[in-house]
């Protein structure tokens, strides 16, 4: 087995969630590392648009062909897109977790959050 | 899940290969070894080899064993010959399920009794307390690893390996020169066999038949291709609550037998018409794959059971899936609600199995 890729300009959480900021929103999707474990990811379940979250609650669900998973937002905020490429092809998630299989973006509502979420390094000691 | 998880004589060869294990019936086995849906369609195009260890093997002789088995099980042993197998069911005194198993006469005098992993302590204990004088038992299960190659190459590969051997017949036994058993029998709804060798010679075998063509192939993947074909799950599709007329199983219950453990409900179901069937069922509209327990509704709301068994089908690319309805709702072209996370995606209720093979 090759070693996840994990880029040095995202931020990711125990859950393996990664977050790309960009001013006052954030992409969010899930690690190589997670889609290497789920495997064959065969459903993404969006989030409504305009939905309210905080950091930590369900916002999405990335389903494999044995498992559902919860994807958690990072961070707290509105749901202001979502990609629907990954509800036609979910296998985006598994060739592309870091592009065109990121799976919403989030308008922040408490940017200091970011603080709390792990650096690549951090993250990388995590999946060891 | 207990502490003490069994293993797999071919557990290291798993581990080197990649695997993924996970708890099934009591033991650690894989459940994928790349991916699901790449193992998935091997088996479909090419062929799989999986670890089957974990089944039971119990050897019943004596002189008048078919006789004792044909009371203990639902299916009629009598009209095989040395040589054949057939799929058969143990019930309780109340027609339920106790396990599912495959009955082959190796000889007149003895019969190989295949039985699902979690359940072989219970089944043992079963004929044990059901047991004819003049029958023995011999659980050897511990004693024999399993491999099953299955695939539209099995066979093809099976005469590379043992070009002085010949594959039996759908449903036949055969004992190797080497003392190895051949089953012609399988989960998966593609021609192959089942192969018992002793435990020690496992991992050799695993590998030579990964070196003729056969991918490595887990549970993820038996349980997508056999769900293609409607074939039952104990644990999941059968319970001791339920009855083989129930499960749609009446083919493998000879009720003309004069007597058998269970027979009497089974005899009753048959002439009234279960209430409950187990109902093969189709997602209509995109969704996410169904799963085992989810709720199952009626077009109008009403609450009709939960799934036994479910998954996005990797051949057919939809949701199937399987599930006791009262017999009303489960006439084929029903229309029903699965819901999932509070949410109800279409579904209907099909003839088994999903997959049809061209012949």
């Amino acid at each position: 087995m090759s070693a996840s890729e994990i880029p040095s300009d995202l931020l990711f959480q125990n859950s393996h969630e990664w977050a790309r900021i960009d001013g006052d929103t954030v992409t969010v999707g899930i690690s190589d590392h997670a889609q290497a474990e789920l495997t064959d990811v065969v459903f993404v379940e969006l989030p409504a648009l305009g939905k309210t979250v905080d950091a930590g609650d369900p916002a999405a669900v990335v389903e494999s062909v044995k498992a559902a998973s919860d994807i958690y937002a990072p961070l707290s905020g509105e749901v202001i897109e979502v990609n629907p490429a990954v509800e036609g092809d979910p296998s985006l998630v598994n060739t592309a977790p870091y592009g065109d299989g990121w799976i919403f973006k989030l308008k922040l509502s408490k940017p200091d959050q970011v603080s709390s979420l792990l650096t690549p390094e951090a993250y990388g000691e995590l999946i060891g | 899940m207990s502490e003490n998880v069994l293993h797999s004589p071919l557990e290291a060869a798993h581990l080197a290969l990649g695997a993924r294990l996970i708890p099934f019936g009591g033991w650690a086995m894989p459940v994928q070894y790349t991916s699901i849906l790449s193992e998935h369609a091997a088996v479909r195009n090419t062929a799989g080899v999986f670890d089957i260890s974990h089944m039971g093997q119990v050897f019943v002789t004596g002189e008048n064993h078919i006789a004792w088995l044909d009371r203990l099980l639902t299916n009629n042993l009598s009209k095989l010959s040395p040589g054949q197998g057939q799929y058969t069911i143990m019930l309780n005194e109340n027609g339920g399920v106790i396990d599912d198993l495959i009955a082959y006469r190796i000889s007149g005098e003895e019969t190989l009794l295949v039985v699902n992993a979690s359940m072989i302590p219970e089944d043992v204990a079963w004929m044990e307390k059901n047991l004819d004088p003049g029958v023995t038992l011999r659980n050897e299960s511990d004693e024999w690893a399993g491999l099953a190659i299955q695939g539209p190459n099995a066979a093809d590969i099976f005469k590379k390996l043992y070009p002085n051997e010949t594959l039996p017949p759908r449903n036949g036994i055969l004992k190797t020169a080497n003392g190895e058993i051949v089953c012609r029998t399988g989960y998966t709804g593609e021609d192959g066999y089942e192969f018992f060798c002793p435990a020690a010679l496992g991992p050799v075998i695993f590998e030579s038949f990964i070196s003729a063509g056969a991918t490595p192939c887990g549970l993820g993947a038996r349980d997508t291709l056999r769900l293609e074909m409607c074939y039952p799950l104990n644990g999941n599709d059968l319970s001791p609550e339920r009855s083989p007329i129930e499960a749609g199983l009446g083919f493998f219950c000879d009720l003309e037998k004069p007597d058998f453990i269970g027979r009497n409900t089974l005899v009753s179901q048959k002439s009234n018409g279960p209430k409950l069937k187990l109902t093969a069922i189709q997602l209509t509209e995109k969704g996410p794959p169904p799963r085992p327990h989810y709720t199952v509704l009626s077009e109008n709301g009403e609450t009709l059971g939960e799934l036994s068994s479910g998954v996005l089908s990797p051949t057919l690319g939809h949701g199937i899936a399987m599930a006791y309805l009262p017999s009303a709702y489960s006439k084929i072209g029903t229309t029903l609600l699965i819901d999932v996370r509070g949410r109800q995606f279409k579904a209907v209720t099909v003839k088994k199995p999903f997959l049809k093979k061209p012949k």
